[in-house]
């Protein structure tokens, strides 16, 4: 086995990234963001709502949450369905219960098959982003153009006709993207995407073939049930602990630093079980009675974010 | 393939001689901050695939430059908070690309070792020349940086082949972290020249708590603190080492900083460590240590 010549040569060896989509920049040394009400930390609160599909295809691989057993997996079908049915009502009373707004994230799949939770979310005034069509449609390197073009047209323009909002912002299934979905998603009119976690606060890209800029919005991987609970298995405590820590700092580097954005990814079917929700209600009864917070969707805290 | 490189003899941890650290130290502890380049789209090695995903897997690569862009700022304040300077395990290549990053680690005095040109870039099945070239680019580009004369290496991703060993002695490298034998510095068999290994961890690394231990930032707080006690207390009897690894994109988030600025302060507090770099401790080592501890081995060979 030998190692071909060009491993060891570096074409993109350069200033700043190796790739086009984004400039490189160090946070601390951007200008301070002020927030509305000299907010010190906007809580950006997302909730998603997934279709994972009985005949979810493994390729190129499968969506975190999927199916897991042989055809037919009702067991993996029904407790993510449970998300969609019971998990994310509880969530949305202790969201009522501190006023707080929040950010969707859904499958167009979701209000397709569930109008009623379209006309819910438009009822708490809160956000829809665009999450594809489903979990089982992918958008990856290598994947067909037309499909993928399919794959964005379908989901913004129903998600857009069955709620009426605007539908501002993207997160591709799994926060999986091919080398054109930014292009793609641009041209259906997305200004902000949720798939890259380079920072903590926004920041610039650029789509390919001079397509225009849109932004990138800091959803966390890191802040959520998915990461804490079921990747990391740590438990109900750990996970509130973790919560009011990720604030803490974020808090604390606003002093010096200029406003800061706090993101935490609520999944329905893991949060809104009947023995954690007590644990989010002591988290999200914390956040409230911090000072100094500012509880909007992702298009309120990116709106306020450009206009400085 | 071999069934062992033979590069070190077995060596019982009991009665060795004793080494002192300076001032009678017990603990020779130093931070390694991994500062590291991820490429998003690398040249494809038939060993290992860079990314989980599809290229460009945009989430992954996107975590990774976290570190950069975010996280190492705030180590870097942590770690001055307790003043103790980082040796960094650095993909070469980020000299080109974030030279704002190499500037603040060279005014804080830190020590630069090679790791690698890219941690996306891996040394299996390089020829001779090919891993000659990397330790050359290494030595050259972080010279012409920094000022420094790189002392050691940690092969990029941990990739090596049979010969990286004799080949780091021939560059007279001091120390090669990829070796994780033992809690003490000691020989590694070069076929020229001296080379030691220096106890870096694949234990107390961050990357291994969070993302294969699936610890909590607490629980990692406790495990630095636990792993401390236990050196300084065998230390007494000769001193060890312990090191920090670190990644900005690990340690650098804002619920992960305070359990490791309490562990820092921890340690720092305590009066039996001597808070050093790893040139510091290999250049110790090599006065003070190195051919008591080559005789010791030689003299206990089938022991």
């Amino acid at each position: 086995m030998t190692v071909a010549k060009e491993y060891l040569e570096y074409p993109l060896r350069r200033y700043g990234m190796d790739q086009d989509f984004y400039e490189w920049s160090l946070l601390v040394k951007r200008p301070k963001v002020k927030w509305p009400n000299g907010a010190r930390v906007a809580l950006w609160i997302t909730t998603d709502l997934e279709f994972f599909p009985l005949d979810q295809p493994a390729k190129p691989f499968k969506a975190p949450g999927g199916m897991v057993t042989a055809y037919p997996d009702l067991r993996h079908y029904t407790t993510r369905d449970y998300g969609n049915r019971v998990g994310i009502q509880r969530i949305w009373r202790l969201l009522d219960k501190y006023k707080m707004k929040s950010s969707v994230a859904m499958n167009s799949k979701v209000a397709e098959r569930y109008p009623y939770l379209v006309k819910k979310i438009n009822a708490r005034g809160d956000e829809i982003i665009a999450m594809g069509v489903d979990q089982g449609k992918l958008h990856y390197g290598g994947m067909d153009d037309a499909i993928e073009i399919a794959q964005v047209t379908e989901s913004v323009n129903t998600l857009r006709k069955l709620s009426g909002q605007p539908v501002r912002g993207w997160m591709s299934p799994a926060k999986s993207e091919s080398w054109n979905t930014l292009k793609h998603v641009k041209n259906a009119g997305i200004e902000y995407v949720c798939d890259w976690v380079a920072d903590d606060m926004p920041f610039e890209l650029k789509a390919p073939d001079n397509a225009g800029k849109l932004w990138a919005m800091p959803h966390t991987s890191e802040i959520s049930d998915r990461k804490i609970i079921i990747d990391n298995k740590h438990n109900e405590d750990e996970f509130v602990e973790q919560i009011k820590d990720q604030f803490t700092g974020l808090y604390k580097e606003s002093a010096k630093q200029g406003g800061r954005i706090m993101s935490l990814s609520l999944t329905p079917y893991i949060s809104g079980l009947h023995y954690r929700v007590k644990y989010l209600d002591q988290a999200l009864g914390w956040l409230a009675k911090q000072k100094n917070v500012w509880v909007a969707t992702g298009s309120e805290i990116l709106d306020a974010f450009k206009s400085q | 393939m071999k069934p062992d490189l033979e590069l070190y003899d077995y060596w019982p941890y009991e009665g060795r001689p004793k080494i002192t650290w300076p001032g009678g130290k017990k603990v020779a502890f130093w931070v390694a901050p991994n500062i590291e380049f991820y490429e998003l789209n690398p040249p494809a090695n038939p060993k290992r695939t860079a990314w989980p995903r599809p290229i460009p897997d945009v989430n992954l690569y996107s975590n990774r430059d976290y570190g950069n862009r975010v996280g190492h700022w705030r180590m870097m304040e942590v770690m001055d908070k307790y003043k103790v300077r980082g040796s960094i395990s650095l993909s070469v290549a980020l000299i080109e690309h974030h030279p704002e990053i190499i500037k603040e680690c060279v005014d804080r005095n830190w020590e630069f070792f090679s790791h690698g040109i890219y941690n996306t870039r891996y040394s299996y099945d390089m020829d001779e020349a090919q891993e000659r070239a990397i330790m050359e680019d290494s030595i050259e580009t972080v010279m012409k940086a920094t000022g420094q004369r790189i002392s050691g290496w940690l092969a990029p991703a941990l990739t090596h082949t049979e010969r990286t060993m004799d080949l780091l002695a021939e560059y007279q490298f001091l120390y090669t972290c990829d070796l994780f034998q033992d809690d003490q510095p000691q020989p590694v068999k070069v076929n020229k020249g001296r080379l030691i290994s220096m106890p870096y961890s694949l234990e107390i690394n961050d990357i291994i708590v969070y993302n294969s231990y699936n610890a909590t930032p607490r629980r990692y707080g406790q495990m630095i603190k636990d792993q401390f006690d236990l050196l300084a207390e065998e230390g007494k009897e000769s001193g060890t080492v312990m090191c920090i690894p670190l990644h900005a994109y690990a340690v650098g988030h804002p619920h992960r900083l305070a359990a490791f600025d309490e562990a820092l302060e921890y340690i720092t507090s305590r009066d039996d460590v001597w808070v050093t770099t790893a040139r510091e401790i290999a250049e110790y080592y090599y006065e003070n240590c190195y051919d008591t501890c080559a005789a010791d081995i030689a003299a206990r060979k089938g022991d």
